[in-house]
């Protein structure tokens, strides 16, 4: 779900910005960032909807310790707080898909 | 597989330190650390944000720069982006780095993962755009990023210390929610702490800085609940007997940090309840030695004393360290303890008043809050499990999944322990913690297929 700015940059970003892939949207975020980091600056705040009752979650710890900013790349889920944003990076939401 | 002195797990303060001082005594040094850049949690990406965001975050993270140059010391290995799994007792240590699998053998471990947010459980602190007031500063010194419309909860300095870096960066909070109730109790602790009056003058300093820049503080707070369709719309409260309600896009928690306990609990080290402050801590002696004789803990995982005290505490492993393992006689090794003991015991004489001022929210949970975030499991789910019969943590597992979630319990074992002693009217310490056991955190089945074999053989398909 997407918002107007929920976590603004309080000085641009210096590094470059490239192209990534959430959930099948575009974004183009700073090389380096956090992914997790990265899509709150976009305006994301739920990364993924829980197994046990489809609650959306977004990042809470940012620190690799809660495992809620579960995001799936390559087949692998990881920590989106613990990924780095990199040129053509492709995450979608971890857990169950719709229509499985 | 490669071998080592000493592996450090953790480049915070206190693993940086130690680094510093066990190179420096001729030992080879492998520094393991989660992060791209060393630091910790408390100087996080210090070396890239000081230049650019250094006045907003202030003088005592700046302090971190001091630390870094470990990582570049002679005889030290640092391997940053790397996540341990698996630590035997006799120090030989699984983990991967990017995408790849290894293990390496260490004569000494030291510990020195620092610490975690205490669990702050609330109606509705599951939903999205709710965050620990620490994830919120990672934010800022990582990313440069902050929140325009945050509302802090809760008690402790780094709340006040994150509402001050939200004013200097242009974005103050709508408001702080402070849930400490008065002074009182605490005062016997406070001619003690007065020897600590740096610590206090900073409080004070944040305190007066939040004043200037209008921040509305509502103090003794209760009966707080998030809300909100999907994610955060607002958050309610009482305070002086009225109930409020703030529209926010962000809430952020923090009562205190607690030691994280992860890699010695799956040790099967001796731990302890530390009343004071309110969790488990493992057992140390003043060096930082474990109930196992090899491995030591130093800074806040081993009970939270700061920054600053880690720092100290891990050159006191590395004195120990280096004496064990006959790279320092014991005179030399007392003679540097000495200013550094001196140090430490500074910072630890402001802790007990800073512990009793900023207690956690203890207000009762509601049946239905979640107290397991990963299994989504209720206060009341932990409370019929007592009903059952359940004395433990380990066995309430069985009855509704409590801490069996990916989070491997960080996020709820205390919250379970305490509901299960009251429920039991036992003690915290009878009543116990999870069993942890390895891997400490996820690691792919392709990861362990390739790892080498430990004669040196890789496993084919």
């Amino acid at each position: 779900m997407k918002n107007a700015s929920l976590f603004e940059p309080i000085i641009e970003a210096d590094a470059p910005k490239v192209r990534v892939t959430f959930d099948g949207h575009n974004y183009k975020l700073p090389q380096g960032m956090s992914l997790a980091a990265g899509l709150l600056s976009a305006g994301l705040r739920s990364l993924r909807k829980t197994p046990v009752s489809g609650a959306p979650r977004g990042p809470f710890c940012m620190m690799g310790a809660c495992f809620d900013c579960l995001v799936e790349i390559d087949g692998v889920t990881r920590q989106a707080c613990m990924v780095e944003v990199r040129e053509g990076l492709v995450a979608s939401p971890a857990g169950p898909k719709e229509g499985v | 597989m490669k071998k080592y002195d000493l592996a450090i797990i953790g480049a915070g303060p206190a693993g940086l330190a130690a680094a510093a001082e066990a190179s420096a005594a001729g030992l080879t040094v492998v520094m393991l650390d989660e992060q791209a850049r060393s630091g910790g949690q408390i100087y996080r990406d210090v070396e890239r944000a000081a230049p650019t965001r250094g006045t907003i975050l202030g003088e005592d993270y700046l302090h971190g720069l001091s630390l870094i140059g470990a990582t570049r010391a002679e005889r030290v290995t640092y391997m940053p982006r790397t996540t341990v799994w698996d630590i035997t007792p006799d120090g030989e240590l699984s983990y991967t780095r990017d995408g790849r699998a290894d293990c390496l053998q260490a004569k000494r471990l030291l510990i020195a993962t620092g610490a975690l947010e205490r669990p702050m459980p609330l109606p509705g602190w599951t939903l999205p755009g709710v965050m620990t007031a620490g994830a919120a500063q990672i934010l800022l010194k990582q990313s440069g990023l902050i929140s325009r419309r945050a509302v802090l909860v809760g008690s402790g300095p780094l709340l006040y210390l994150v509402a001050v870096q939200m004013v200097r960066a242009g974005a103050p909070p709508l408001a702080l929610l402070e849930t400490q109730g008065l002074i009182v109790g605490p005062a016997r602790h406070l001619p003690r702490a007065l020897m600590g009056w740096r610590v206090l003058a900073k409080g004070m300093g944040l305190l007066a800085e939040l004043r200037q820049a209008g921040v509305s503080r509502h103090k003794r707070v209760r009966e707080i609940s998030i809300e909100g369709e999907g994610q955060v719309g607002k958050v309610r409260f009482e305070a002086k007997q009225t109930m409020h309600e703030i529209s926010c896009d962000t809430v952020l928690l923090h009562h205190g940090v607690v030691p994280n306990i992860q890699a010695s609990r799956a040790l099967r080290l001796e731990h302890d309840w530390d009343a004071g402050q309110d969790c488990f801590r493992p057992r140390i002696d003043d060096w930082g030695r474990s109930s196992a004789r090899n491995i030591f803990i130093a800074g806040d995982g081993a009970g939270i004393g700061g920054a600053i005290a880690a720092e100290h505490a891990g050159r006191l492993a590395a004195f120990e360290i280096a004496r064990d393992l006959g790279r320092m006689v014991v005179a030399e090794r007392d003679r540097r303890a000495v200013p550094t003991r001196r140090a430490l015991a500074k910072e630890h004489v402001v802790r007990p008043f800073l512990d009793a001022a900023f207690p956690r929210y203890s207000e009762a949970l509601a049946d239905d809050t979640i107290v397991c975030r990963c299994e989504e499991v209720t206060a009341g789910e932990i409370r019929r499990a007592a009903a059952l019969g359940c004395t433990g943590p380990n066995q309430s597992k069985a009855f509704n999944r409590a801490g069996m979630g990916p989070c491997q319990g960080r996020y709820c074992g205390l919250t379970v322990n305490r509901l299960l002693a009251e429920a039991n009217g036992a003690s915290p310490e009878a009543t116990g913690y999870y069993r942890l056991r390895p891997p400490i955190k996820p690691v792919t089945l392709g990861e362990l297929a390739q790892m080498k074999q430990p004669d040196g053989l890789e496993k084919t398909a």
